[in-house]
């Protein structure tokens, strides 16, 4: 009888806290260095101001798992924060919910959210909160000269070493052409043409044996840490973790980078819809967004959250405005990411990038 | 009535006056009907969970009605259209009234996906042109075109006519490293795009030689765990099951640490020489490294059938052979090593079948030549959500398992194999 009445109430219980939890969301970001500045900037705040919950999960990137849920009928993803390219294909395919952007909070010296989010920033299903750079990182203690240039991490002779590389074509082929000599702005014109996509092949070719293939975006500073590579391909607020946070000596170069947006969007049929929303409006207003800024130097999409960029969290002699992807000195030859060019082209190219890589 | 009496007369009855062929086939109908009663459960978890997914999944290999179901005025028309003519204005009538429907009901971006998959650019083509199909007029072939210059292409059309087949070979074609094109034949894709059959080709070598591996490494050890005494046995036994027991994921990392440019072996080869500190070797993130790793995981699964059939077998007859005269190598090759062969039988199978669907090992150690079938599998799952392709390939991957099941069924024969 005894054991029946525990059971009861350890059922009741399990019961009462599932209905308390009603309004737990989970948000669905790219893990490590990035989840921790959202967690501290958005996740915290926001809990404290509604009383709700959220669960913060690591994904690589992709629409399979929201594809899943949503063609399962079991969405248990609320908020998920994703590519450019990935947000406008899913909404295209249905598997998101639109987002009204009228219903975002305004700046606060009243400008309307429309007009303050930069170009891109506000799709039909989506919300911006970022702007992030897949540049290229080096170990300064292998070389006496730094490089400077795309087409140095290309140049094995002069900067010897292993490289590392992400395992797709989307970025990896832009900065294969600049390094080859092409300007920011006539990439996507050439590699649009077979011979550009030759010429970008052949400018891998060069150092197809000296790369490691990394997948997941915490293993570029790793394989710098560990000394399996001396220059890799990163994502910029990585490197910036372990430069800032871990002291690690490391150097990074703007040159050639290719620029891209994160955003958040929310599959189709998440069951706490209006807690995600919410989530969403609180996120990406001005305070939240420049708060973000602090933990780790990806950009706000706001104009009027750049003003607001404070220092590290850790280490106030750092200004983070002079870290951002998007300052003057990074964008003399930077490369925006051409989402139609790649949600055109996208399958083509890394078809022909995995039977390159296998050959 | 008579004659029935007559009939029981000359049967076997039980004392109940039923005949006892009845009365015993009775009894084990209600047995037989008890075994399958147990088993249900079982039967019933494995149709609905196991082999009803994976036939539905399979299909999606050579169907695919996306096509089909959302462009419902065109679809008809396509497939009367001979592939090679000049597209008609009922044709692109057909599909302007398509493109206003599936942007309405935003259909749109299925359609264009499964478009782009079998001509690249299709993609803005169909969504772009689906934003401004409401606002055009006739005739639909000059404004359509006027939109996108790539309407008028017959390119475009042959493409859209492939897609509309719900039942086609195009993704076992792709699977394969061909197209299938609108005339219904099948062609090579051209070199530079061939992946899948020279994966399918390592993925069978991959796994052949971690049986050999296995087997050769292996085979001594399963003679060890028999022949030695029980207390040294044991606690060999204990060290081939500890690794067995052990996540796969933390074995295949441990690998990485020991192999990796700056890991455990590379340090040792500089400090013997083998290697200089500059020049070291490349065992990992490559074929190399799958191999080794893969060689260690599956390891065990080829040891415990060998040994559990060499327990058996009785030490006088090695014994016998040898009081005979036989040499120590006569009397291994030729009476003990037959009487093995069940278990290396068992382990050979149990560790290639294992090897040739292993994925997340070749994810994590094969870099750019050591990955595997599988991956690619993975890849069209995760990354370019190219589910029928995914199933296309999975369907050719059964087959070409199934088909060496039959080869060594044949050569080998599968009731002579054992697991102890």
């Amino acid at each position: 009888m005894k054991f029946f009445k525990l059971l009861f109430a350890s059922a009741s219980t399990l019961l009462f806290a599932s209905v308390v939890n009603a309004d737990s969301i989970t948000v669905v970001s790219w893990g490590g260095a990035y989840t921790k500045s959202q967690v501290e900037a958005y996740h915290k705040p926001w809990q404290n101001k509604t009383g709700n919950q959220v669960v913060s999960e690591d994904y690589s990137g992709g629409l399979a798992e929201v594809k899943a849920q949503v063609e399962s009928g079991n969405v248990t993803w609320d908020v998920v924060d994703v590519e450019l390219s990935d947000a406008l294909q899913g909404c295209d395919e249905g598997i998101l919910e639109t987002i009204d952007p009228s219903t975002l909070p305004a700046a606060p010296d009243g400008t309307p959210a429309a007009k303050d989010f930069m170009d891109g920033a506000l799709q039909e299903c989506a919300v911006g909160n970022i702007v992030w750079s897949t540049i290229y990182a080096y170990d300064k203690t292998k070389f006496s000269t730094p490089p400077t240039t795309m087409a140095d991490f290309f140049n094995v002779e002069k900067f010897p070493g292993k490289r590392g590389m992400r395992k797709l074509g989307k970025a990896m082929l832009e900065m294969a052409l600049m390094g080859d000599g092409v300007p920011a702005e006539e990439v996507y014109d050439l590699l649009g043409t077979e011979a550009g996509v030759q010429r970008a092949f052949a400018k891998l070719d060069t150092i197809k044996d000296h790369v490691v293939w990394w997948e997941a975006g915490a293993q570029p500073p790793q394989l710098l840490a560990d000394g399996e590579v001396t220059m890799t391909i990163v994502w910029n607020g990585r490197i910036f973790n372990a430069i800032a946070a871990e002291g690690q000596p490391f150097g990074l170069v703007w040159d050639g980078q290719v620029y891209d947006l994160d955003l958040f969007v929310i599959p189709k049929g998440s069951k706490n819809k209006e807690a995600a929303l919410d989530f969403i409006r609180f996120s990406t207003d001005t305070q939240r967004l420049a708060d973000q800024a602090s933990w780790i130097n990806y950009g706000p999409v706001r104009a009027s959250s750049i003003p607001l960029i404070g220092s590290y969290h850790s280490d106030p002699s750092i200004k983070m405005i002079d870290h951002m992807p998007t300052t003057e000195a990074a964008l003399k030859n930077a490369l925006q990411n051409d989402f139609e060019f790649w949600a055109d082209n996208g399958e083509e190219l890394n078809e022909r990038f995995n039977a390159w890589l296998a050959n | 009535m008579l004659a029935s009496q007559n009939n029981n007369n000359q049967k076997v009855l039980t004392t109940d006056g039923i005949p006892l062929k009845k009365k015993l086939s009775k009894a084990l109908f209600r047995s037989r009907l008890r075994a399958f009663g147990l088993v249900t459960p079982l039967l019933l978890l494995i149709s609905i969970g196991f082999v009803f997914p994976i036939i539905v999944f399979l299909t999606r290999g050579v169907y695919n009605d996306t096509f089909e179901k959302y462009m419902v005025n065109l679809t008809p028309i396509l497939s009367e259209w001979d592939g090679k003519s000049e597209p008609t204005e009922d044709m692109y009538e057909a599909l302007v009234l398509d493109l206003v429907w599936l942007k309405e009901t935003k259909n749109i971006g299925k359609v264009a996906s499964r478009m782009n998959r079998e001509l690249s650019g299709s993609r803005s083509l169909f969504t772009s042109s689906a934003r401004k199909a409401k606002k055009l007029e006739a005739p639909f072939k000059e404004s359509l075109t006027k939109v996108k210059k790539k309407w008028a292409k017959l390119e475009t059309w042959r493409a859209m006519k492939v897609t509309s087949q719900s039942l086609s070979p195009v993704f076992l074609a792709s699977a394969l490293d061909m197209k299938y094109t609108a005339d219904g034949t099948i062609v090579q894709k051209s070199p530079e795009r061939r992946i899948h059959v020279k994966l399918f080709i390592r993925t069978l070598e991959i796994s052949l030689v971690v049986v050999i591996a296995g087997l050769i490494l292996g085979y001594p050890v399963a003679f060890l765990l028999a022949n030695l005494p029980i207390r040294i046995s044991n606690l060999l036994l204990i060290l081939v099951l500890l690794p067995f027991w052990t996540s796969l994921l933390v074995r295949t990392t441990a690998w990485i640490a020991m192999l990796q440019g700056q890991g455990v072996l590379n340090d040792l080869f500089v400090v013997f020489g083998i290697a200089t500190d500059q020049d070291r070797f490349t065992l990992i993130y490559n074929k190399a490294g799958t191999l080794i790793s893969m060689t260690h995981i599956l390891l065990p699964f080829m040891i415990l059938p060998i040994y559990s059939v060499m327990k058996t077998i009785p030490p006088s007859y090695v014994r016998a052979a040898k009081s005979m005269g036989a040499t120590n190598w006569t009397a291994f090759w030729r009476i003990y090593f037959p009487q093995t062969i069940p278990g290396i039988g068992a382990g050979a199978i149990l560790v290639f079948i294992l090897a040739i669907s292993f994925y997340i090992t070749p994810a994590l150690v094969g870099g750019q030549d050591g990955t595997m079938i599988s991956n690619f599998i993975d890849y069209h799952m995760r990354k370019s959500l190219n589910w029928s392709l995914a199933a296309a390939m999975g369907g050719v991957l059964l087959v070409i398992i199934l088909f060496l099941y039959w080869v060594y069924d044949r050569v080998v024969g599968i009731d002579n194999m054992k697991l102890g």
